[in-house]
C-alpha cells in the first residue's frame, strides 16, 4: 500500500455526470430533427448546421486561446450546441458569412465577453439569432420550400407568417386555412420554416430523451407550452375568427423548439421550480401577445431573452419552499 | 406506493458488497486505545490510571456533565498509558490504552446468546441502564441516548422511529444486525418505548433489504410497525425518516421531539436490549469493512478500540490500489490518514476506494442546471450557499437558511460541474453558527 492516502471532505462519491455529457446528450436530442430537415431541406440544412457549429467553436477557441489567454473550454460541447441552435433557428438558405457573423454575436458577445459557460445572462443562439434577424430580415424570412411538399415555388412563408399576413390584410381565419398547413403536417414537418422548428414530432422524440436521460426536467417546456396552449385558448374562444386555435400555435412556429431546446438553457434559466413556473408562464404569454398583436409573426425568441432578462430577479425573490419552513 | 421524504434526495450506487455476508466476531486485538470522547459533549473523564487491571465491561469513564457518556473496557488487561492519539477527526484525543491480557468479563455481565424478551422494569429504570452503560446513538451522530430519552419539560414524545434505513452505499452493519438480531433488537425497541412511555414506534427500512423487513415484520411485537421505505439518499437523516414514515415536517431550527418524535438508530435499540437484559455495556459494536477492491467485503462485531487496521487485514488485507480510507460511508463518512485508528462507538463501517475512486474530478464554472437545488433534501439552493460562503456574505448566507443544511452531501455528488458546494456551505455553517452564538451571549 502506497502511504499516501487522499483526505478530503464527504461526500467521496460522484455521479459521475459533467457538463460535457449534459451539452453532448443535448446534442444528440437534436440530431432527429436535424435529420429531418436535411431530408426537407436538403444539404443545405447540412450546410448551416455544420458552418454554424464550425464558427462557433472557432470563435470561443480564438478568443480564448488568443486574446483572453485562457485555456480554451470548447471541449466542454457548449459552444457547439449553441452553433447548433443557431441552425436550428435560421432558413436553410442563409448564406454562410452571416452565420460567421452570428457566431461572432452568439459566441463572443453573448457568452465568452460575460465570462463563458455559467455566466452569459442571455441564451448566446438566440441573441445570434436576434441579431441576425434585426440585421438581414429579408435573408432571416426568406423560406426555402420543402422538398417534400407538393410546392412548385423555390420559397414559401411559414405558417404564422401566413397568417400573420392574411389577418393583416383583413382576412377572416377560415379564408386562411386552406393555405395553412394541417395539424398532423405541423407535427411531422412537411411546412415551411427555420431548420430545426418544423417537425414538432421529432422536437418532441428529443425532449423525451433528455427527460429519460435526465438532462432537464419537465417543467420549463410544461410551463411554457401549456401557457401557450391556455392563453392562446381563450383568445380562441372569445374569436375564432381572429384567432388560430391553441393546437396550431403549439404545433408551429419555434414553440416547441424554444419551449424544450431554449427556454431551457440551464445557465439563463431560474433554479427553483417556483421560478421556473413564472419565466414559463411569462415566456408564454408574451410569445402569445407577439403572435397575436406584435409585428413580428414569431415572438417565442423575444419572450425567452426578455425573460432571460428577469431570471436574476426570480432568482434572488422566489425560493424553493424550505424544508420545515415556519408557516 | 412507498413511502418516502417529498423533497429532493439522489440515489447513489447502492454497492451493498457485504449485505449476504453474515456477523462474524473478530479477533480480539492485543491493545487497544479507547478515546475518552466517541460521543457529542464533553469527554468523559478517566477513572483508570497506569497499571491498572481491568475486565471486559469495567467503567474506565466517568460522564462529565449532562451531555456525556461512560466510557467502559472492551478487554481485559492492564492499562498501558493514557495519553492522545488521533482519531477519525484526524486530531490527538486522549484516551485509555489497554493491552490485552486473557478475556476475563465483569461478573454481572450475561455473556450467552439466550433471548431474554420478558422486563419488569420502568423507564426511569431503563434511563438509567442506558446511561451506566455508556450507549450513544450508534448510526454516527453519537449522541448520548439517555439524553435523546428525557425530553424537554414542555414536550412529550408520542412515536418512536426507529432507523433501520441504512441509505449510505455500501454499509451493511445495519442490514445484518436487524436479520440476525431481530428478536432482540424488538425488545430494544420495547424497552426504548417504555423509557419514553410511547405506546407505537415505526421501524423505516429501505426496501433493497426484503430479508431484513420480513425478518423484522416477524419479530415485531403489539405497537411496532415495520415501515419499507423507497430508496432515497438521505432517508436516514432523522428529519427525512420522520417526514417519510409520519408526513411530519420537523420545523426549521426544532428538534424530532417538536413533531412528538424521538429517532433511534436500529444499532442503539439492539445496545439497548444488552444493557437492559444482559447487563453489558456498550463495548462492541457490528462495524462494516467493504471496499470494491477489498478480498472479502465483511461484516465484524468487534470490540470497541480495535485497530481499523486489524479489521481490514481480516477482510483480506488493504488492497494495493487504495488511495482512500473512508471511516463511515461514501456520502458522510470520513477520510482518514491512516488505519491505525481505534473502532468507536459510532464507527458504522471502514470503506476502501480504490485510487482512481478517491479523487474528484475536475471543478468546472456552475452551469446552474440547478441540480443541486433538485437534490436539496431540505429544499435549500446549495449553489446560492455556496456562492455566499465563497463571498463570506454571512448574514445573507443565515437569510438563505444555511444552518438547514444536513451535510449529507447530495448537492456536491450531483454537481455535474464538480464545484465543492458542500465544503464552502460547511465553511459557511461553520461562520454563521458562530456569529449565532456569540449573539446570544
Amino acid at each position: 500500500m502506497s502511504n499516501l492516502l487522499t483526505i478530503s471532505p464527504s461526500p467521496h462519491v460522484h455521479t459521475g455526470d459533467s457538463v460535457n455529457k449534459i451539452m453532448y446528450r443535448v446534442i444528440i436530442a437534436l440530431l432527429p430533427a436535424l435529420a429531418w430537415s436535411v431530408a426537407v431541406f436538403g444539404l443545405d440544412a447540412l450546410r448551416v448546421a455544420a458552418v454554424a457549429v464550425a464558427s462557433c467553436v472557432a470563435v470561443e477557441y480564438l478568443l480564448q486561446r488568443f486574446i483572453l489567454r485562457q485555456h480554451p473550454t470548447v471541449s466542454d460541447g457548449s459552444a457547439a450546441l449553441t452553433g447548433l441552435l443557431l441552425a436550428f433557428n435560421v432558413p436553410s438558405s442563409l448564406p454562410w458569412w452571416m452565420l460567421v457573423i452570428a457566431a461572432v454575436i452568439a459566441i463572443g458577445v453573448a457568452k465568452v465577453s460575460f465570462g463563458g459557460l455559467g455566466n452569459n445572462p442571455f441564451n448566446p443562439a438566440l441573441v445570434g439569432r436576434v441579431f441576425l434577424l434585426i440585421s438581414f430580415p429579408v435573408a432571416m424570412t426568406t423560406w426555402p420550400s420543402p422538398h417534400t411538399a407538393d410546392i412548385d415555388a423555390a420559397t414559401s412563408a411559414t405558417p404564422l407568417g401566413l397568417l400573420k399576413e392574411g389577418l393583416h390584410r383583413g382576412k377572416a381565419l377560415s379564408e386562411l386555412m386552406p393555405d395553412l398547413p394541417s395539424h398532423l403536417n405541423l407535427l411531422t414537418g412537411q411546412t415551411g420554416g427555420s431548420l430545426g422548428e418544423i417537425s414538432a414530432a421529432l422536437l418532441l422524440l428529443g425532449f423525451a430523451y433528455l427527460l429519460i436521460r435526465k438532462v432537464i426536467t419537465w417543467h420549463i417546456p410544461v410551463f411554457v407550452l401549456g401557457t401557450i396552449f391556455i392563453f392562446q385558448g381563450i383568445l380562441w374562444e372569445c374569436n375564432p375568427v381572429r384567432f388560430a386555435d391553441p393546437l396550431f400555435h403549439i404545433l408551429t412556429g419555434g414553440a416547441m423548439l424554444g419551449a424544450i431546446f431554449m427556454a431551457t438553457d440551464m445557465v439563463t434559466s431560474p433554479m427553483s421550480h417556483r421560478g421556473q413556473l413564472l419565466f414559463g408562464v411569462g415566456i408564454g404569454i408574451i410569445t402569445v401577445l407577439i403572435r397575436n398583436f406584435g409585428a413580428y409573426p414569431e415572438g417565442i425568441s423575444f419572450a425567452i431573452l426578455i425573460m432571460n432578462g428577469f431570471t436574476p430577479l426570480i432568482n434572488t425573490y422566489v425560493k424553493p419552499k424550505r424544508f420545515g419552513e415556519k408557516k | 406506493m412507498l413511502k418516502t421524504f417529498t423533497k429532493g434526495g439522489v440515489h447513489p450506487p447502492e454497492n451493498k458488497l457485504s449485505a449476504a455476508r453474515a456477523i462474524e466476531t473478530a479477533a480480539l486485538p492485543t491493545s487497544v486505545f479507547i478515546p475518552l470522547g466517541q460521543h457529542i459533549g464533553a469527554p468523559a473523564t478517566p477513572t483508570v490510571k497506569k497499571g491498572d487491571r481491568v475486565k471486559v465491561g469495567s467503567k474506565i469513564g466517568q460522564p462529565a456533565g449532562f451531555v456525556s457518556a461512560g466510557i467502559h473496557s472492551s478487554v481485559s488487561g492492564v492499562v498501558s498509558k493514557l495519553d492522545a492519539a488521533p482519531d477519525s477527526s484526524g486530531y490527538p484525543k486522549p484516551g485509555i490504552f489497554i493491552d490485552v491480557e486473557g478475556d476475563e468479563w465483569e461478573e454481572d455481565i450475561d455473556r450467552t446468546d439466550t433471548l431474554i424478551s420478558d422486563f419488569n422494569i420502568d423507564g426511569p429504570a431503563i434511563i438509567a441502564k442506558i446511561s451506566n452503560a455508556g450507549i450513544v446513538g450508534m448510526g454516527g451522530a453519537t449522541f448520548p441516548t439517555h439524553v435523546k430519552l428525557a425530553p424537554p419539560p414542555n414536550s412529550k414524545a408520542e412515536i418512536l422511529l426507529i432507523n433501520g434505513v441504512e441509505c449510505e452505499p455500501y454499509l451493511t452493519a445495519d442490514h445484518r444486525l436487524m436479520l440476525e438480531k431481530s428478536r432482540e433488537t424488538v425488545v430494544g425497541i420495547r424497552l426504548l418505548m417504555c423509557a419514553l412511555g410511547v405506546t407505537k414506534a415505526a421501524v423505516g427500512i429501505e426496501n433493497n433489504k426484503p430479508d431484513a423487513i420480513a425478518a423484522m415484520r416477524k419479530a415485531a411485537t403489539d405497537g411496532i410497525e415495520i415501515v419499507p421505505l423507497k430508496v432515497k439518499y438521505p432517508q436516514g437523516g432523522e428529519k427525512q425518516l420522520i417526514k417519510a414514515v409520519t408526513g411530519r415536517e420537523v420545523p426549521s431550527g426544532a428538534l424530532p421531539i417538536a413533531v412528538g418524535a424521538v429517532v433511534s438508530n436500529v444499532g442503539t435499540a439492539f445496545a439497548v436490549y444488552e444493557a437492559v437484559q444482559k447487563n453489558k455495556p456498550l463495548i462492541e459494536r457490528i462495524v462494516t469493512v467493504t471496499g470494491k477492491s477489498l478480498a472479502q467485503p465483511s461484516n465484524f462485531r468487534t470490540r470497541i478500540g480495535t485497530p481499523l487496521s486489524a479489521l481490514i487485514v481480516a477482510a483480506g488485507g488493504m488492497p494495493s490500489n487504495t488511495g482512500k480510507i473512508v471511516c463511515g460511508g461514501p456520502m458522510m463518512g470520513r477520510a482518514i490518514a491512516s488505519a491505525e485508528m481505534p473502532v468507536t462507538k459510532g464507527t458504522s463501517g471502514i470503506l476502501l476506494l480504490d485510487a482512481d475512486e478517491s479523487t474528484r474530478p475536475q471543478t468546472l464554472n456552475c452551469i446552474r442546471c440547478a441540480r443541486c437545488v433538485e437534490a436539496c433534501p431540505m429544499s435549500l439552493e446549495p449553489y446560492l450557499l455556496t456562492a455566499v460562503s465563497e463571498k463570506q456574505l454571512w448574514e445573507r448566507a443565515e437569510n438563505e437558511n444555511i444552518m438547514d443544511c444536513i451535510e449529507c452531501g447530495s448537492c456536491s455528488f450531483t454537481c455535474p460541474a464538480a464545484r465543492p458546494l458542500l465544503d464552502y456551505i460547511r465553511l459557511g455553517k461553520a461562520t454563521v453558527g458562530s456569529i449565532i452564538r456569540n449573539r446570544k451571549k
